[in-house]
């Protein structure tokens, strides 16, 4: 196998990306009856619906037909599980957004005007929107889960230093730039094609055929790319694809759904926001000696997948850190806003920056640099020498391959960590209006999905006569790049060009059962499944082409100019040719299930990740303390990625990933009023960020010594989540600014999303 | 040839189109992916504020061709008459990119390619009206560009690399094409649509257009669409007649004095940046408007007359003394811009009124000028509150204070009491501390989304000291955190 891994290749889809003709789910060509459905939604956040009176939207213009709870034929649910998202609203409404009813009209703009005409007559009930008022009320998913080692208190009340303190983290807006569309044709006997936007076409596939009450055999899903996923099409695409399915059933036409970019922002979920409480306890040196934090996290009106994303906040409360004697508390609170849903990181970021701030108390208290509070705490490294010296998480876990020492010196080194902070307290002596700040911060994230059974995964390849070769897989294309480096991994099995390979759109027809492309499993389970069925045919070929030649199975090797049989060179056609015409199967397909994982979700103990990602980054901002606006001057990145399976593509979701985590902790507010109602719900309003505010001095790299110590496809390391807490540096170096501009007033006391208002109220400055 | 009923004439991908019985409230996004099944170009928001619906569009201008970058979303059919649009289609294929697309495939600047057409158009018309471009004006050019996955970076590398790719066509070649194509889609006279229950009126002089709104005192004057877009795709409203003032050549002049600027009201925010006589303060403001797409549509009278409390040219042009000037029929009225603004949602114009031209006085040598945005987000954002200070300073005195905001009451408003204060002290320390506390009786913000009553307030107090110590040079206006006008990254 020579080649085609570990290489820069460009995505599969550059060229049609910047050309205009990759084709997304609105870009399909619909037959000329298309219909085109748009939600009525609620507009009051807990009520009871009194009346809803269709009347005049059946009458409108263009409409066609109107759609309620009471036309589905199944389940009237679009849960991913736990059978209480309605697809419509039935006698209660739980948010402002809620979908209630659908109308599918002969043009979108005919469908948005008619939505208009419904009149709703609501009788209001209580509605808890944040946090505060949930936790107040008491109002939960379901009892609050602990994690607990040792006994936190007690090593509370004997640590010689403690700290303590409550800060909030908000909330995110995928804006995926693809909103969510989905598009049904209806076909033979009852059955269903759907092409939509989604990372879990097998989800969308049950939704369906559970709504409509067919079997999930008679739905077919596809998915060819999407315009950006980031968790924000893992279930949320559920509900536009059943509607359009449902509406496909009783009209009989091809019928599309486009959420408008508002809408979209007001119906689906977003990344969880937290209220953080926490009690530290640490030695003069910054030692952690016990921890016990609460998380209480806003899962809005359902339960969507906010068990394992809570799960997974409290497994990485730790961090890179080892605590002796810790206490969590997750409190999962249910609201009446947007069931919060998969957002890149997936409970992690929240649980690990409240780790963070935490380590920069325990330094401020100290007056130690906070990189050396951290660095007295990492997890022994993977070659200590005494194995039961590793370190054990709390859910215990040892952590078998860590390597964030070596990580973080080689970034200290590089980005001048140490000098850099020195000189910045000497400019900001003598800056009376700006104060710049730096911060180092570690990541560590555990891959794998937390349910262990979602770990699998299935690909389909095969070789055509003329030696072509079409891959498909389970695995979805979201900007990533996995159909890309999937390629690569088939393309080294048969070391041919990956541009020879065909890349597929994913379909449930194809590879059944699949999980949804999340938690950054893509390239591990759909790379090693697609390899596996490569190989299957690799050793097929081989096998005939020994008989047939009478060349030992050793002494056939694929290599990039051809197959070599002895001393004889054959092209991959002559091979596959020879292979059909001795009626050998020439198609296979390969399955992959993650070894070593088990998890016990009762008890939080087990082994729940296969390995660990690790990185880190230094971010310098400058704070100007007038107005509380705020630039990153500086980022510096180390990840690592394993042996990459691709670098440039790797590299690019370490940049996104930072600007995104960077985007999340400073500039995205979400702003509800008191009723409940998200009050940013466009980009006018919701601010992600732009161009500038990327930093213009930027280095980012791949730790060279990265190598996966399990045996992943070709020793990578998954890279699509973990880069986005490269981005808490950018909070705590604003923390840094704002504690050497006010150096007498403690610890700062600052809630993301980082805005120049809020910072300017940290600095005491209104 | 001049302009028949019913009919849009324009150039698209260098064919001529003449396009009939549309609504003229159609988008030009919609026609292009929907009657045209040119699906490239993309929509993520509706509203002008993601650029994924970029195309290049190219107008008659004297002495050749214009190129602007617009968002399709935003912009009515009707209002494409005489002019080229060009999309991600017809600039290259997949044997032969653009030099802006080769750039793009060879830095990564795609992941999940969907903002990708709309930034390709952005390079594309950056292409054809530059020589190069450095990294902060390239952040800047793409402002107007949201991408959710690259973090950006090997998209600024594309736009700062593309043009040491010369294309395979010379660039005269090309835009003297366009040019001719241009020629063929010309026509005079008032475009008229009648659709439905609805009309479209496109005059090309003034004096068409004058007569026109003083027969139709309640049509909607359109200019940019950079608002009125919006009021379409976003709050479903159906207009019923329109009176575009995109052709009419009158209001896009700009003419310098020694003691003025004269703005057209159709004048984009784009071409008044262009003024080099224009105040430096202005200049850097406007550069906070939107993004280059709003920027190159948007015109200065279309953000004074919408009466917005948050628009950013008010501020500033009131601080600045600017008067403006509104005609009906043969009749002109001639207004302090700050007299314009009566209260929320109310100015000072009487239907069939059209605002003309504004008049910007230079500021004299001894004038001390500082222009404040304050927003969530540097680039392509509405303001928390926009400060404007202008002040008069002799012998050490303020002999004059002109201080307006925006975003701190339901109009753009001077902030009297700050000025009374101030006129007549030392421009120092204590004369500022004092004009602070005034702020109060000037101003009672609003909290919303974009920030609470007490950060306004605090935050307009703050600028005020901010001006000072930069007017004293006791800290440099460089160190403002506007991009591009820092110079401390890595200063270590
Ligand atoms: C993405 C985006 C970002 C923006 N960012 C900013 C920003 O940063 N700062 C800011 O201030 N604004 C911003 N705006 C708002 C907008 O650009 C301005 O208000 C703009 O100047 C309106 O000008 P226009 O030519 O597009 O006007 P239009 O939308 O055509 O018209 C606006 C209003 O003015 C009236 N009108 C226009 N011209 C005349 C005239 N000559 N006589 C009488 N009435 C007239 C119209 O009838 C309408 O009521 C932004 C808009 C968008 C979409
Ligand atoms: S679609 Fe977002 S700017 Fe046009
Ligand atoms: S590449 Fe996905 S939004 Fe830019």
């Amino acid at each position: 196998m020579t080649g085609a891994v570990h290489k820069s290749l460009v995505h599969e889809s550059a060229t049609k990306h910047v050309t205009g003709s990759a084709s997304y789910t609105d870009d399909i060509r619909a037959p000329a009856d298309v219909l085109h459905l748009q939600l009525g939604m609620s507009s009051h956040a807990h009520a009871r619906i009194v009346n809803m009176d269709l009347s005049a939207v059946r009458a409108a213009p263009g409409v066609v037909c109107v759609l309620t709870a009471k036309d589905v034929p199944g389940r009237n649910d679009v849960s991913p599980w736990a059978g209480d998202d309605p697809l419509f609203a039935d006698g209660l409404v739980q948010y402002i957004g809620q979908s209630l009813f659908a109308v599918a009209a002969t043009s979108r703009q005919a469908a948005r005007s008619a939505v208009d005409l419904a009149k709703i007559e609501y009788d209001d009930l209580p509605a808890l929107i944040t946090i505060d008022q949930a936790m107040a009320a008491e109002s939960f998913l379901e009892a609050p889960n602990v994690l607990a080692r040792g006994d936190a208190r007690v090593a509370l009340d004997t640590s010689p230093h403690t700290c303590s303190g409550r800060f909030y983290i908000g909330g995110q807006e995928h804006f995926y730039l693809e909103g969510q569309v989905a598009m049904a044709l209806p076909g033979e006997d009852g059955a269903m094609t759907v092409f939509c936007s989604s990372q879990h076409p097998s989800e969308i596939q049950h939704t369906i055929a559970h709504v409509l009450h067919i079997p999930f055999a008679m739905v077919n899903v596809e998915v060819r790319r999407m315009g950006g996923g980031f968790g924000g099409k893992e279930t949320h695409g559920n509900l536009p694809a059943a509607a359009v399915a449902l509406a496909a059933r009783v009209t009989g036409r091809a019928v599309k759904c486009r959420y408008d970019r508002d809408d979209d922002m007001m119906i689906t979920g977003k990344r969880h926001d937290f209220r953080i409480d926490y009690e530290i306890g640490f030695d003069d040196r910054g030692k952690i000696l016990g921890l016990v934090v609460d998380q209480a996290v806003r899962c809005g009106m359902s339960f969507d997948l906010s068990q394992a994303i809570a799960d997974r906040a409290m497994l990485h409360a730790d961090n890179c850190y080892v605590v002796p004697d810790i206490l969590i508390t997750s409190y999962r609170c249910r609201t009446h806003t947007q069931s919060a849903t998969a957002f890149r990181g997936f409970g992690g970021p929240q649980g690990m920056l409240a780790m963070e701030r935490m380590i920069d108390a325990i330094a401020r208290s100290l007056n130690l640099d906070p990189l050396d509070v951290r660095e007295a705490n990492f997890y022994p490294a993977k070659d200590t020498p005494d194995r039961n010296q590793l370190g054990v998480t709390p859910y215990g876990m040892v952590v078998e391959d860590c390597i964030i020492q070596d990580l973080v010196g080689t970034l200290v080194a590089s980005s001048d960590y140490r000098s850099r902070r020195a000189e910045i307290a000497r400019w900001n002596s003598a800056s009376p209006v700006l104060k710049r700040g730096i911060s180092l911060s570690p990541v560590k994230f555990g891959i794998s999905f937390t349910k262990t059974e979602f770990n699998q995964a299935g690909a389909l390849v095969h070789i055509y006569t003329d030696g072509s070769i079409h891959l498909n897989h389970g695995g979805t294309e979201m900007g990533q790049g996995l159909f890309t480096k999937v390629a690569q991994v088939v393309a080294d099995v048969f070391a041919v060009d990956p541009a020879v390979i065909a890349i597929t759109p994913t379909h449930t027809a194809k590879v059944p059962n699949t999980s949804a492309t999340a938690a950054s499993s893509g390239s591990d389970l759909n790379g090693k499944a697609a390899q596996n069925a490569a190989l299957t045919i690799r050793a097929r070929l081989i096998n005939h082409l020994s008989q047939r030649y009478g060349v030992s199975p050793a002494d056939i090797r694929f290599r990039p100019d051809g197959v070599h049989v002895g001393l004889e060179v054959f092209s991959l056609a002559q091979v596959a040719a020879s292979a059909y015409a001795a009626r050998i199967s020439l198609s296979s397909t390969g399955f992959y299930a993650t070894p070593k994982i088990q998890w016990d979700r009762t008890i939080k103990q087990g082994r729940p990740f296969f390995y660990f990602a690790y990185g880190a980054a230094v971010s310098e901002v400058v704070i100007d303390t007038l107005t509380g606006e705020h630039r990153i001057l500086r980022a510096d990145i180390l990840h690592d990625a394993g042996r990459s399976l691709n670098p440039a593509l790797d590299l690019g979701q370490i940049e996104g990933g930072y600007v995104q985590g960077a985007g999340w902790l400073t500039t995205e507010e979400l702003v509800y009023d008191q009723k409940g109602k998200l009050l940013t719900h466009a980009p006018s309003t919701y601010k992600i960020p732009t161009c500038g505010d990327r930093p213009q001095d930027m280095r980012i790299a791949l730790y060279a010594r990265g190598e996966n110590i399990e045996e992943t496809i070709h020793r990578s390391k998954a890279v699509g989540e973990p880069p986005l807490m490269l981005g808490h540096s950018v909070l705590l170096a604003l923390i840094d600014a704002i504690a050497q501009a006010n150096p007498d007033q403690g610890e700062p006391q600052l809630d993301a999303p980082a805005t120049p208002e809020r910072v300017l109220r940290a600095l005491g400055g209104f | 040839m001049s302009a028949e009923l019913n009919s849009v004439c324009f150039n698209l991908n260098g064919e001529k189109v003449i396009v009939r019985d549309v609504a003229p409230t159609t988008t030009l996004l919609d026609y292009l992916r929907d009657v045209r099944s040119l699906t490239g170009t993309k929509e993520g928001c509706a509203e002008g504020d993601c650029g994924a619906c970029t195309v290049t569009l190219a107008s008659p201008a004297s002495g050749g061709v214009i190129h602007r970058a617009v968002n399709a979303c935003i912009q009515f059919l009707p209002m494409l008459e005489g002019q080229a649009i060009t999309t991600v289609e017809a600039i290259g294929t997949s044997g032969k990119l653009h030099p802006c697309q080769q750039a793009m495939v060879d830095h990564h600047g795609s992941q999940c390619g969907f903002c990708t057409p709309g930034i390709v158009m952005s390079l594309h018309t950056a292409y054809l009206s530059r020589a190069d471009i450095s990294r902060s004006e390239a952040a800047d050019l793409l402002a107007g560009n949201l991408c959710r996955c690259t973090g950006y970076g090997p998209i600024i590398d594309s736009a700062c690399s593309m043009f040491s790719v010369r294309s395979t066509v010379a660039l005269e070649t090309v835009i003297a094409e366009e040019a001719r194509a241009l020629e063929s889609v010309q026509r005079t006279g008032c475009l008229v649509i009648r659709h439905g229950l609805q009309q479209f009126f496109s005059p090309d002089s003034l004096d068409d257009l004058l007569t026109l709104a003083d027969r139709h005192p309640h049509a909607v004057i359109l200019a940019g669409a950079t608002d009125v877009g919006l009021w379409v795709t976003k709050q479903k409203r159906v207009l019923d007649t329109i009176i575009c003032l995109g052709r009419v050549a009158e209001l896009k002049v700009i003419s310098v004095s020694d003691f003025a600027i004269d703005v057209g009201a159709g004048v984009t925010y784009d071409q008044l940046m262009q003024v080099p006589e224009l105040p430096d303060e202005l200049t850097r403001l406007m550069r906070r408007i939107g993004g280059q797409q709003v920027r190159q549509a948007g015109t200065i009278g279309g953000n004074i007359a919408n009466g917005s409390p948050i628009g950013d040219m008010p501020p500033a042009l009131i601080a600045l003394g600017a008067r403006i000037t509104l005609a009906s029929g043969h009749d002109r009225r001639d207004m302090a811009l700050e007299d314009f603004f009566q209260s929320y949602g109310k100015q000072d114009r009487r239907p069939g009124d059209v605002l003309v031209s504004i008049s910007i006085p230079r500021p004299a040598s001894g004038d001390h000028l500082g222009f404040y945005k304050i927003s969530k987000r540097f680039d392509q954002d509405i303001s928390t509150l926009c400060g404007c200070f202008a002040l008069t300073i002799t012998d050490g005195k303020i002999t004059s204070a002109r201080i307006a905001f925006g975003g701190m009451a339901g109009i753009p408003k001077r902030a009297s009491h700050v000025e009374a204060v101030l006129t007549g002290l030392e421009w120092s320390e204590d004369s500022v501390r004092k004009a602070q506390s005034a702020f109060g009786d000037d101003f009672q913000p609003l909290t919303d989304l974009r920030g609470s009553a007490g950060y306004r307030l605090g935050v307009a107090q703050n600028l005020l000291w901010r001006f000072y110590l930069e007017s004293t040079g006791q800290i440099a206006p460089t160190d403002r955190l506007e991009l591009g006008q820092l110079n401390l990254a890595g200063a270590s």
